[in-house]
């Protein structure tokens, strides 16, 4: 192995890969057989984290950032004067295994730039994989790149060898779509995704009957939306969301805050702050629709097109909504209790177990680890000191501000900025 | 007469430890100070009975507990391990309010006592997830992939299944350099080991003639990965630091330089 050139090729390929936020490992079900090596049976493990903050979990490279496509928000784009680099498969073979064999990673992530057509990249891909499972017997998790407008075979042959399979539709406009990326066709997307769907639903189905049924994307696929780079609204971004987790199984939607990467009347300029607030209220919303029990239209409406940057979206909502409150602890239903500001799951859980034994008061929540300052506006639990005050949803604003720190606090706070 | 408090001393084994809780069930002690023999302290009770490790006893009261709940059981164990001063009371106690409860105690969050034994099995998990995620294996010129480790608390015991599923076909050492032990899978199970170790350190900067050249190679490329798949332009070195706190640092290759 030439270690110099692999490491440039490295470089280069890493570096061009980056933008693609999943780093999931976790929800597949392959296990170490025949002594082999690799195991995906577990949760995720994230095995180290950038200076930007993100887990380093996969391998995450590009095969080759040679691309006939030039969408203007992408990196790899063909008129982007930047150095190309390929890998040779047997070289993304090799790296895999000996990161893994080193405990660096929990597997590979593969994308690609397209080069020739997506059925000849589709097909490399597929290879690279191809060849860690049955050449190496890896069994560690492995996350493909739907290349759009790759063919239905090389998709179901993807599925075979991968855990994973995710196609980025980027763009959660059809117009944006058309404006920054106009060799591309929104169908072609879509193509690989419903395939994917259709064949993680029939491997489901008939597995109940046969059970030596060869595994297919046991992790299921994900996609990824770019936020903020064509002025779509939280709406719009959340109701494409939900569009795909319901029409097409979605196990993750990923929302990226959109890194300026080119000088282009298109896009937001290049030094333009990458909108991370934004982003995380975004996570924070896909959180509420898949575990809390929130539906979209009661988080985000016509009235409501975005979300509230200063406050996170269930304190938003309840504010909106205080005709749901005060709930009362130790009676409230479980769906209820995950509608309060500042209790999370975990809490709900022990609430709810906590209460069989007896009332639950101020000491009790506390110790649950129930955030207090957001929580006290909207409960009533065993105590008579609770919140007489008729405060409207302004006040209450206002006072759980005072007594919080944000993290983002100092990117939309202008008072603050007169004592530094 | 009944005794009500009394002082236990075993031999620091988890199975010695379940001994002394037989032990203290059987002569109704009701607050029994167990502690570890070597590190004894004068104790709050004057009465004071060595104990005698005895598997038998000790899978009785494991029994008896996973009886009562599963998650009770694993959550005693994990506490276990934190070596934390003064657990073995605590469980002592968690595990009397465990069997004389007809419902399931060990989800009772009001309680003090089961919300402080769920909160040390936590932060018990939590490190074992860290060295699952941390460990950096070395490969040495005797093709053994070699770690070493300083956990907060006691988790080879946890970790071992971990490693052995997934690194079932290559030959590898995980040492806890702080209490002095290891795990050597051979590729047919694992053993524990103890080393006379002087200078292998994970993430030394000078090269060590332990490991094979090639070693050297894939550290230097994976430091390289690490560098060009970070995202400049959304540096957040708090979040950094949350996730990977410094004294975690020592064993990870990438962060070599930063140490």
């Amino acid at each position: 192995m030439n270690f110099e050139r692999i490491k440039e090729k490295l470089n280069i390929l890493a570096d061009a890969a980056k933008y693609d936020v999943s780093c999931s490992s976790s929800g597949s079900n392959r296990t170490n057989k025949n002594k082999g090596i690799g195991d995906s049976t577990g949760i995720g493990i994230c095995h180290s984290y950038t200076e930007d903050g993100r887990c380093v979990s996969l391998l995450k490279i590009l095969l080759t950032n040679h691309c006939i496509f030039d969408c203007a928000y992408c990196v790899t784009r063909k008129s982007n004067d930047v150095k190309r680099a390929a890998f040779k498969i047997q070289e993304v073979v090799d790296l895999t295994i000996n990161f893994y064999r080193r405990n660096y990673i929990e597997g590979l992530f593969l994308s690609s730039g397209i080069f020739k057509s997506p059925d000849y990249t589709m097909e490399r891909l597929i290879t690279v994989a191809k060849k860690l499972r049955e050449d190496e017997n890896f069994n560690g998790y492995i996350h493909l790149k739907s290349i759009p407008g790759a063919s239905d075979e090389l998709m179901y042959e993807a599925g075979l060898y991968a855990d994973r399979l995710s196609v980025n539709i980027e763009i959660p406009t059809i117009s944006g779509l058309k404006l920054l990326a106009p060799d591309k066709k929104h169908e072609d997307f879509l193509k690989p995704m419903l395939k994917v769907k259709n064949e993680i639903v029939r491997y489901k189905s008939e597995k109940k009957i046969i059970r030596s049924t060869p595994k297919y994307a046991p992790a299921g696929q994900s996609t990824q939306m770019i936020v903020g780079a064509t002025g779509e609204s939280d709406k719009d971004i959340m109701y494409s969301a939900t569009h795909f987790y319901k029409n097409y199984n979605m196990k993750r939607v990923y929302y990226s805050g959109y890194i300026p990467v080119a000088d282009d009347k298109r896009l937001p300029d290049i030094g333009s702050q990458v909108p991370m607030l934004r982003e995380n209220r975004l996570y924070q919303t896909d959180w509420l629709l898949r575990f809390y029990g929130f539906s979209v239209n009661e988080l985000l409406n016509d009235a409501y097109p975005n979300l509230d940057i200063e406050v996170d979206p269930k304190l938003s909502w309840a504010l909106r909504n205080l005709n749901h409150f005060p709930v009362d602890i130790n009676k409230a239903d479980k769906s209820m209790l995950a509608r309060i500001p500042g209790i999370g799951m975990k809490s709900v859980h022990k609430i709810i177990n906590g209460r069989k034994f007896r009332k639950l008061n101020w000491e009790h929540l506390k110790k649950m680890g129930v955030a207090l300052n957001r929580a006290k506006f909207f409960i009533l639990c065993d105590s008579s000191n609770w919140e007489r005050r008729d405060l409207d949803a302004e006040r209450i604003k206002g006072m759980i501000l005072q007594t919080s720190v944000g993290k983002f606090r100092n990117q939309y706070s202008t008072q603050l900025a007169l004592f530094n | 007469m009944m005794n009500t408090s009394k002082t236990l001393i075993y031999d620091g084994s988890f199975n010695g430890f379940l001994t002394a809780v037989f032990i203290g069930f059987e002569q109704k002690i009701s607050q029994a100070d167990i502690q570890r023999s070597g590190q004894t302290q004068n104790g709050l009770f004057a009465e004071t009975e060595t104990i005698f490790t005895n598997v038998e006893k000790a899978k009785r009261v494991w029994n008896g507990i996973r009886n009562r709940s599963n998650t009770a059981v694993k959550n005693i164990y994990f506490a276990f391990l934190s070596e934390k001063k003064g657990i073995e009371p605590l469980l002592y106690h968690y595990i009397q309010k465990l069997m004389g409860s007809r419902e399931n105690k060990a989800s009772d969050f009001s309680d003090d006592a089961v919300l402080k034994i769920n909160q040390l099995a936590h932060k018990v998990g939590r490190e074992k997830h860290r060295m699952e995620a941390f460990i950096r294996f070395q490969l040495t010129k005797d093709d053994i992939y070699f770690a070493t480790i300083e956990p907060d608390f006691d988790v080879l015991p946890l970790i071992s299944k971990h490693f052995r599923s997934r690194y079932a076909d290559q030959q590898w050492i995980i040492y806890d350099v702080k209490r002095k032990y290891g795990l050597y899978y051979d590729l047919q199970g694992v053993e524990l080991i103890s080393l006379d170790l002087q200078d292998i350190h994970v993430n030394s900067i000078n090269k060590n003639d332990a490991f094979t050249n090639e070693e050297y190679e894939y550290q230097g490329l994976w430091n390289n990965y690490f560098q060009s798949t970070n995202i400049k332009s959304r540096i957040n070195k708090k979040l950094h630091t949350q996730h990977v706190p410094k004294r975690y640092w020592k064993y990870l290759s990438e962060k070599k330089e930063a140490v």
